[in-house]
């Protein structure tokens, strides 16, 4: 049964006209308990929910990995929990280190989707002050966004 | 999300959404309640919506070794 209904799709078709580039999603869940040892609940309903969401432009692609079968890429990838999805934009495929994390539902849909729009599209719109500020970043620094269903 | 932006924006910058029900253990270590967290670096937390001024001046501490490590010790108590 597909997750998103006729409507929703109508509308993200649409956004994604916008997009200027290529983008590709890498969807990391995981087969039955693995080495996590517990189910991961939402792994296949965020697989098929990415998967959905790109058959609505011909410029999204997906690669759907096992965290614990694929370990060399979810390594690369930094990812350590799933069900957990990887945004890489243009032809070379680039990693800003943007990973959602849970299945992006509710509001979180409307992120997955700016996010893939971001992506695709030109620079983020971030005031000057913000770009001269991270201009003066000499460390490396890793946010998480904990966010809580709605 | 904002954060993504920022991640874009900076080679040193990487950024996680995370849906806090589905990671108990990380909603509880991090404290997460009814509203958004964001954590950079472990040790600085902000409850609720942060507009970009604030999380760019957040995120700007880590700049400063000191308050890392106030903050370092603080979070391990």
């Amino acid at each position: 049964m597909p997750l998103l209904n006729e409507n929703i799709e109508k509308q993200i078709r649409q956004v994604f006209e916008g997009l200027e580039r290529t983008v590709k999603l890498v969807v990391f869940t995981q087969n039955g308990s693995g080495d996590l040892g517990a189910e991961c609940e939402m792994c296949d309903d965020t697989r098929q929910l990415i998967e959905e969401v790109a058959t609505l432009s011909s410029k999204i692609s997906v690669e759907v990995l096992d965290i614990s079968n694929d370990a060399p890429a979810a390594e690369r990838y930094r990812v350590d929990k799933v069900p957990a999805v990887v945004v890489l934009g243009g032809e070379d495929q680039k990693d800003w280190g943007i990973r959602l994390y849970g299945i992006p539902s509710g509001f979180e849909f409307r992120s997955l989707i700016e996010d893939l729009l971001l992506a695709g599209t030109r620079k983020p719109d971030l005031k000057p002050e913000t770009l001269r500020a991270l201009s003066r970043l000499k460390k490396p620094v890793h946010i998480q966004v904990y966010v809580t269903p709605t | 999300m904002l954060a993504h932006k920022l991640a874009m924006a900076s080679d040193l910058v990487t950024a996680d959404m995370v849906e806090a029900s589905e990671f108990p253990e990380l909603a509880n270590r991090y404290q997460v309640y009814g509203v958004p967290r964001t954590v950079i670096n472990e040790v600085i937390h902000i409850e609720g919506a942060v507009p970009e001024d604030d999380l760019i001046q957040e995120l700007m501490t880590v700049m400063d070794e000191k308050q890392m490590e106030t903050l370092r010790k603080q979070w391990d108590e």
